[in-house]
């Protein structure tokens, strides 16, 4: 297991700006966005619907180019898709024809037969779904859907993992499920991850660090450490802290104190 | 026969039973089967009863529009002659011949047209002044070129064949979901893989509906060719018939058309429920 010993690198961000040019006009999405992700962390980013949040995942996973700023992992820059990174989507993009497996061996290439069978297997266990090989994505529940998104996003070993929104579809119940099982994933898989989400909950819950953006134009508010123990449980009062925190960087007090969801 | 029925009653078939309706005390599967072919079969036996009742009321002159009993008495003679199936199977033949021809050049070119920009630009002017014009008006040429030999026909057939083909292909591909490109992006998917497993599977079910009405196009093809231009064939029987004036065969004729045509629909309605098996179908309220 020599991936698991190398070092995972940093990912040094901006500071960088994105533009989008529309017929009569330009929307500013992000603005001087400057930020340090160390290599094996799990960082939150968290904002109202139209900050940004998703647009600088997209950049970093080299989908759209930045207005010029930069965008380093280790000693490289990026510039375009990669291997490197691994993207989850807030949908789990299977392609309908395909079986699970095959659908997490698309990414796969230039890997001898039974390297291909063996790796399938070991991420259909990671993600814990064994005997579904042979499954088509029609007979799957969409928190089992997702599970073959996250392994076919890993089935390259990845250094950093990119998750768009990646639970937000899935009902509640299945969401806190597939975050505890998301950490059970990082801890064994060791990449760094980067989770878009608009849950303060999930966010706390996961991240060593939770960055705070704002909108029009995106720039970063806040960046918190969670330095809370795991597992980390959400009614504990340091979590309620942290949740009132983050919570007081979007509403007023009198607002709905209740709501934990932007 | 009573024991079949009491087995019937045994196997748990006979157990629940309907109260009430047309098929009142039947089994319920049973009773839903006969319903539903029913429902199918009601339309074509009221019209084929009207017609009858129109020529027993002496309404309409035989020679014009001859009764179902009359069609039916030509349809079992022209069998046991043979003809029928025989002219059947040339115009079988040369749909199949025209098709093949029209369903592999359709293909080839509609995805290599769906693929390539470059392509499409350069090929868009010809296909769309060309795809408006009926097969039939190519005619006149087909048999100056062809002679009333074979090739003519299979030409007209493969010119009415090959338009649904080539355009629903293209559209097929042109629809491939932006975000399976997307995801290929992410993954560096080779383009020979991405083109087999997206493009392809999703263009499928286009592709299978220009399959389907490129068919029926040949199949309408053929019999107008043949009318126009022939010795052999399901069209040359019914002009034959005319020449004679056996409007009971010419409706025997017309009737096998529609009735051929429904089978090749269903042949290919069963390969695509078999080729594409991820698509839920919508089937109405």
């Amino acid at each position: 297991m020599v991936a698991a010993t190398a070092r995972i690198e940093d990912l040094r961000i901006g500071p960088l700006s994105k533009t989008y040019r529309l017929s009569a006009s330009s929307v500013l999405a992000l603005k001087d966005v400057s930020l340090d992700i160390a290599g094996g962390s799990f960082v939150s980013i968290i904002g109202s619907s139209g900050c940004g949040k998703s647009t600088l995942l997209r950049i970093i996973a080299g989908l759209e180019p930045s207005d010029g700023g930069p965008v380093r992992l280790g000693g490289r820059t990026i510039e375009r898709p990669g291997l490197d990174r691994g993207f989850v989507f807030q949908e789990h993009r299977l392609l309908p024809w395909l079986t699970v497996a095959a659908n997490i061996a698309f990414g796969l290439k230039g890997l001898p037969k039974d390297e291909i069978r063996d790796r399938i297997e070991a991420h259909l266990k990671l993600v814990g779904l064994e005997g579904f090989a042979n499954a088509y994505p029609a007979q799957l529940s969409g928190g089992m859907a997702q599970r073959v998104a996250i392994a076919r996003a890993l089935v390259n070993k990845p250094e950093v993992l990119l998750l768009d929104e990646p639970f937000g579809a899935l009902d509640a119940l299945t969401r806190i499920q597939m975050q505890q099982e998301i950490l059970r994933i990082w801890d064994v898989e060791q990449t760094t991850m980067i989770l878009v989400t608009h849950d303060i909950d999930e966010a706390i819950f996961l991240g060593d660090e939770v960055i705070v953006m704002s909108a029009r134009p995106g720039t970063i508010k806040k960046r918190l450490s969670v330095n809370l123990p795991r597992p980390r449980d959400r009614t504990s009062a340091d979590f309620l802290a942290f949740r009132r925190e983050i919570y007081r960087e979007f509403f007023t007090e009198a607002e709905a104190p209740f709501a934990y969801v932007i | 026969m009573s024991e079949t029925l009491d087995l019937a009653a045994r196997t748990g078939l006979g157990t629940a039973r309907t109260e009430g309706g047309p098929f009142r005390g039947l089994p319920i599967r049973l009773a839903a089967t006969l319903r539903r072919t029913g429902l199918y079969l009601a339309l074509p036996l009221v019209l084929i009863a009207i017609w009858q009742g129109l020529f027993e009321a002496g309404l309409i002159r035989p020679i014009l529009l001859p009764p179902p009993t009359k069609v039916a008495q030509a349809f079992v003679a022209l069998t046991l002659s043979g003809d029928l199936f025989r002219h059947l199977g040339i115009s079988l033949l040369r749909v199949l011949e025209g098709f093949a021809i029209a369903a592999g050049i359709g293909l080839v070119l509609g995805v290599g047209i769906g693929l390539s920009r470059q392509l499409d630009r350069a090929t868009d002017l010809t296909i769309q002044l060309l795809k408006p014009i009926p097969p039939i008006a190519w005619i006149p040429l087909a048999i100056l070129w062809f002679g009333i030999g074979e090739g003519g026909k299979i030409y007209i057939i493969f010119l009415g064949a090959v338009f649904p083909i080539l355009v629903n292909t293209i559209d097929g591909i042109r629809q491939t979901d932006h975000r399976h490109v997307e995801l290929a992006r992410i993954l560096e998917v080779s383009r020979a893989r991405f083109i087999a497993q997206v493009v392809l599977p999703g263009a499928l079910p286009a592709i299978m509906t220009g399959l389907r009405v490129g068919l029926m196009v040949a199949w309408m093809c053929v019999v107008a060719a043949e009318l126009i231009a022939a010795s052999s064939g399901i069209g040359y029987l019914i002009m034959d018939a005319r020449q004679l004036a056996q409007t009971d065969q010419v409706l025997v004729g017309m009737i096998t058309i529609g009735a051929m045509g429904k089978l090749l629909d269903i042949l290919l309605k069963e390969i695509e429920r078999r080729l594409i098996t991820w698509k839920t179908v919508y089937s109405g309220l």
